[in-house]
């Protein structure tokens, strides 16, 4: 450990304990790289530095400006950042999860102008005056939104890694209800759809939990329209 | 994903004029099919040209009694439209039977039109794929291709086209409207817009380099009872593996269209002409010369069934009427 050539301050160094575990972690994988310089080795970096020879081209910067979660924001990005990785890099708003990051999983859900999307699939700088709202801003511990408040209580959750997508990806699916927007399920196209559990189970397809707390996000979905409609 | 520069286009002449300058540009939309293909780098623009600011985001009435659905309205959008769920509910019905309502919030009408194969083959940049590399060979043909198509196929490529709103568009006779750099305006009927594979499985559709679909026009209402059935392996957010959009009347004549099986809508005018003979009749012109693999030969039984299905929700539906 010791011999390694990389700028990290020596574990053995005065500030031992100001080390995050993030950053020990980071000269671990340096030193076992500088242990894994063999011939081999030399040769696969080698081919990877001529496979990857087109991302040599220079990234693409341009500037985008929208507002999330109320607050105004300025940013200058490579075109190819996601809403997504602007949300959690670059405003470090890390409620928004990156699952599969292929508009598959829902974990990234956020909304923007009041309508949910992937924010994976989309672009930053697609997003100019736009008004987004992720799950900081829908409420705070203090004071919880509805649909949060009932996901706790029903435990609508396990792990917890899809619930800021679930969350609001319910918020505006009771909204998209509201608002007579037809679903897959729903028997005639040309009255309103009512809120059953067939009609969120349908329109929450697009947010998937391996713990498979389905069950548990249908109460809860349900006790907070329940609330939200006494309170309009 | 590869590096790319970006602009946002205020008109469509100068979006066309970008695209015309630009000969690795692309135009993007809601961008769900898009950035997923670029950051798998099956696609590979150098220029991206965003057309949201293009003001096509309107559905009007015709001056034949039809509506005109611009190409930036969303799915969500269109689904929900009034009009749309009166008077032509199979396309209701198609658009919400398709992916999540995340993506059905960003997806456009155009874009839509202009999604690509779902081919597990195409997706993967490790094998030979002619749509993704021209001349490299087909894996679908020898791999595993229940998804694949039946009908519509030949050597070169066995995908399908993955959609639900053109199979829905498709029945009800839509055109796509576009126009070029030089502001030359056509209108294409949708039957001859999604091109088969024959030996250029990389040519998808009938656009020219560069030219922009503007809206996709519906004649003017046919009435009947209009179904779209899907079926899939999952109830919700899957991909066809068959589906049927049809729009039935009373005495028993209709159109129908078949998603799931082919490189394209599937629809056989001559067919339709048996639809009062019954599902197996209406397969038997629908599917001739049909070429299925052993892995989704299935598919062909499934079409009949799931026509049957939708043939007898249509009697049930006049039953009640009358």
């Amino acid at each position: 450990m010791k011999n390694r050539s990389s700028g990290e301050r020596s574990i053995e160094g005065t500030d031992d304990f100001a080390l995050t575990r993030r950053k020990f972690l980071l000269a671990g994988t340096a030193a076992l790289a500088a242990a894994l310089v063999s011939p081999i080795a030399k040769e696969a970096q080698a081919l990877a530095a001529e496979t990857m020879g087109n991302d040599a081209e220079p990234a693409v910067l341009s500037k985008v400006a929208f507002e999330v979660n109320g607050k105004a924001c300025e940013l200058e990005l490579d075109t190819r950042t996601t809403l997504l990785d602007a949300l959690r890099e670059h405003l470090h708003l890390t409620g928004s999860k990156k699952g599969c990051d292929h508009g598959q999983c829902g974990a990234c859900t956020v909304l923007v102008d009041g309508h949910r999307i992937n924010s994976c699939l989309t672009l930053a700088v697609m997003h100019q005056d736009d008004k987004i709202t992720t799950i900081e801003g829908l409420g705070t511990p203090e004071n919880l939104h509805p649909v949060q408040a009932a996901f706790i209580k029903h435990d609508g959750f396990q792990c917890g890694y899809c619930t800021s997508g679930q969350i609001c990806s319910a918020v505006a699916t009771l909204r998209e209800i509201k608002a007579g927007v037809p679903s897959h399920v729903t028997a005639d196209l040309t009255t309103r759809p009512q809120l059953t559990s067939d009609e969120l189970r349908e329109r929450m397809s697009g947010n998937i939990c391996r713990c498979g707390a389905y069950s548990n996000i249908i109460e809860a979905i349900n006790e907070a329209a329940g609330k939200l409609n006494a309170t309009v | 994903m590869k590096p790319f520069t970006y602009e946002r286009a205020k008109s469509p002449a100068e979006a066309a004029a970008a695209a015309a300058r630009n000969p690795d540009a692309k135009f993007i939309a809601g961008g769900t099919n898009l950035l997923d293909l670029m950051k798998l780098e099956i696609e590979t623009p150098k220029h991206l040209i965003d057309v949201n600011g293009l003001g096509f985001d309107k559905i009007e009435p015709t001056p034949d009694g039809g509506l005109r659905i611009g190409a930036l309205v969303r799915n969500t959008d269109l689904a929900a439209d009034e009009r749309i769920r009166r008077d032509y509910g199979v396309l209701s019905r198609a658009i919400v039977a398709g992916a999540s309502g995340q993506l059905r919030n960003k997806a456009t009408t155009a874009g839509n039109l202009l999604q690509r194969t779902r081919c597990p083959y195409f997706y993967d940049t490790n094998q030979p794929c002619n749509k993704r590399k021209p001349g490299s060979g087909c894996a679908a043909l020898g791999g595993y291709s229940r998804q694949m198509a039946v009908i519509g196929v030949s050597d070169a490529c066995i995908a399908t086209y993955p959609g639900d709103m053109a199979v829905a568009m498709r029945v009800l006779g839509a055109s796509v409207e576009t126009v070029n750099a030089h502001g030359t305006r056509r209108t294409i009927p949708l039957g001859d817009f999604h091109k088969l594979p024959g030996t250029t499985p990389h040519v998808e559709n009938a656009l020219a380099p560069g030219e922009l679909i503007t809206a996709v026009t519906l004649p003017r209402p046919v009435g009947g009872t209009q179904i779209y059935y899907k079926v899939r392996d999952r109830a919700s957010y899957a991909f066809a593996l068959v589906s049927v959009a049809a729009v039935i009347q009373p005495d028993d004549t209709g159109q129908v269209a078949v998603g799931g099986i082919a490189p394209r809508p599937w629809r056989v005018e001559a067919a339709e002409g048996e639809l009062p003979h019954g599902a197996k009749a209406v397969v038997g012109l629908l599917l001739t010369g049909a070429k299925p693999t052993n892995d989704n030969k299935f598919k062909i039984k499934l079409v009949e069934r799931t026509l049957g299905a939708v043939l007898a929700e249509a009697k049930e539906a006049k039953a009640q009427n009358s």
